[in-house]
């Protein structure tokens, strides 16, 4: 087995007066590219950001390399839900790529042509070189989530964080970041998608997280992604396509 | 009209308007992205009673006493709206219109005790739409240096107020402490309102922090560009009110300083080369006449198959 590198014991975060998590304990090894499933509502972000301390925690412990959130900040990356800021915002694609590297730069100190270079390049790994100059409100949806993930790589982190960075792209977008995704994981980076299509689950993770309030198994794919915990996750009927697991029916309820 | 210009009171006071406006429209810059314009209205007008307890309780009239009032009575209306918004179901933009008028009406009933009460008040007027005749050098003095402090605090951190307007979630995961940035910003823009109430008044001086900043929007695609720009608008803006105002002879500034920041927003709304009025129709009527070129010979293509 790999080094852990995050560990979250009994943690339990909420909102106002609901619970959101309650006693969330999973390990991840170094290397893993995890996928977060689960319905709405089931906390999966609230997770990262509880975990990000985002959000308050109430009660448990996180560690990220058997440190604290604090002292590692630097090796973290996150890629937040792309409708989380106001893309009318005015400035260009290469800018926000940018806003990467504010740490490396320094408080308070201005970008050289360096920081410029490795800001392009991470965008022309995505595919959007042709962009970098681009007003960011001219961007589509997919366009836009490539430049949050460019923005990610830049910070060259050890850990990745990304909340649902497939959700709403066109196809080639997908395969785009999906292709970076196991880069990163060939090159020994951890990563933790939440992720809402279970038809590809199987395909794109080695390991899933099935996240309903609290977890309700986690593992390696091979081992852990059956239609018996899916349909406890998921607290419905899943049925089947091809052999494989498709669509998930659950019934309106809360 | 040239003996008001060559005097050297006037030339500080225009100096000293032109300074906040450009202050005004840098601090507006930022409430603009902060979604607080209309906060801003609230905190100006949460500040008079403020100036006038300040007033009462030391019988000076001097600049700095009264706008350290202002500043107080200001923050106490910002927590009352921050406190009613958290812990009621009233939402914040009725929370905000509640605390503006009622402060406000607070400050005017003080106002009306202060001038029965004690004698050489006559100036407390001034706060509520603004006189910059009535400035003395010092009140210049004061009020520039504040100014230029607002705007060389927002220079300075340039790049880290860009991040913290335009994603919280990842300034945080930069190590920003978003906390210490709230308390900056508000500071900020507390003492933008507080300095420019002698000049400009307290139920006009918002105006001057959202009207440059609207209209910079309509000249750029870049935040640097806005907030330059909106700091003209807004150093152009006071300038040339304070000077119609001083050759008026006792006219308030606010309302013309206002009246300018308007005429700006106009001519950037209709003639702004970024979604401009114009702008925009003119690159409609090109687009539609080139997609009409475009069409004409698959439209005659298609009758000759059938």
């Amino acid at each position: 087995m790999n080094e852990v590198v995050l560990e979250v014991k009994n943690l339990t975060a909420a909102y106002q007066k609901n619970t959101v998590l309650r006693d969330v304990n999973f390990q991840v090894e170094a290397g893993s590219l995890t996928g977060i499933v689960g319905p709405n509502g089931a906390g999966k972000s609230t997770l990262i950001k509880t975990m990000l301390a985002l959000h308050p925690v109430l009660s448990g412990e996180v560690h990220f390399f058997g440190s604290t959130y604090k002292k590692v900040k630097k090796r973290i990356g996150y890629v937040p839900q792309r409708g989380s800021v106001d893309w009318d915002f005015p400035t260009i694609a290469l800018d926000v790529v940018m806003m990467g590297l504010y740490g490396q730069i320094g408080w308070l100190r201005r970008p050289t042509k360096t920081h410029q270079r490795m800001a392009f390049e991470a965008l022309d790994k995505m595919g959007m070189a042709d962009y970098a100059n681009r007003q960011i409100s001219q961007l589509s949806g997919g366009q836009q989530q490539r430049v949050f993930l460019a923005r990610a790589l830049v910070q060259n982190a050890d850990i990745y964080f990304m909340d649902e960075p497939l959700a709403g792209v066109d196809a080639a977008t997908e395969r785009a970041i999906m292709k970076i995704l196991d880069e990163l994981k060939a090159a020994g980076k951890t990563v933790m998608v939440v992720h809402h299509d279970l038809q590809t689950v199987a395909d794109y993770f080695d390991h899933v997280l099935f996240l309903n309030r609290t977890v309700i198994k986690h593992g390696k794919t091979n081992d852990v992604y059956t239609e018996d915990n899916i349909a406890t996750t998921y607290g419905g009927s899943i049925r089947l396509i091809g052999g494989r697991i498709g669509n998930v029916v659950h019934p309106v309820k809360q | 009209m040239w003996s008001i210009l060559l005097n050297s009171n006037t030339q500080w006071v225009l100096l000293s308007t032109a300074i906040l406006g450009i202050a005004a429209g840098t601090i507006g810059s930022l409430a603009y992205w902060k979604r607080q314009s209309l906060m801003s209205d609230a905190l100006a007008h949460a500040a008079l009673p403020g100036v006038i307890i300040a007033f009462l309780l030391f019988k000076v009239k001097h600049l700095f006493v009264l706008i350290t009032g202002a500043a107080i009575s200001a923050v106490i209306g910002a927590f009352f709206i921050q406190g009613i918004r958290s812990s009621t179901r009233i939402k914040e933009d009725t929370a905000m219109g509640m605390i503006l008028s009622i402060f406000y009406g607070f400050g005017i009933m003080l106002l009306t005790i202060a001038n029965r009460t004690s004698g050489n008040q006559s100036g407390l007027n001034n706060f509520i739409l603004g006189q910059s005749a009535s400035m003395v050098q010092s009140d210049v003095w004061t009020m520039s240096i504040l100014a230029i402090l607002v705007v060389s605090i927002v220079v300075i951190g340039f790049k880290e107020w860009k991040i913290y307007l335009f994603d919280r979630q990842f300034a945080s995961g930069l190590g920003l402490p978003l906390k210490g940035m709230d308390v900056v910003y508000t500071i900020l823009l507390v003492t933008t309102i507080v300095v420019g109430i002698q000049a400009v008044g307290v139920i006009l001086i918002a105006a001057l922090l959202i009207i440059p900043a609207v209209s910079a929007r309509y000249w750029t695609h870049s935040f640097q560009a806005m907030v330059i720009i909106s700091a003209l608008f807004g150093g152009a803006s006071g300038t040339i009110g304070t000077l119609i105002s001083a050759i008026g002879n006792g006219w308030p500034t606010g309302p013309f300083i206002v009246v300018l920041a308007a005429s700006f927003f106009i001519i950037s709304l209709i003639f702004g080369k970024e979604k401009g009025i114009l702008v925009q129709y003119w690159q409609m009527k090109r687009h539609k006449k080139q997609e009409i070129i475009q069409s004409i010979p698959t439209s005659v293509l298609k009758k000759e198959v059938q």
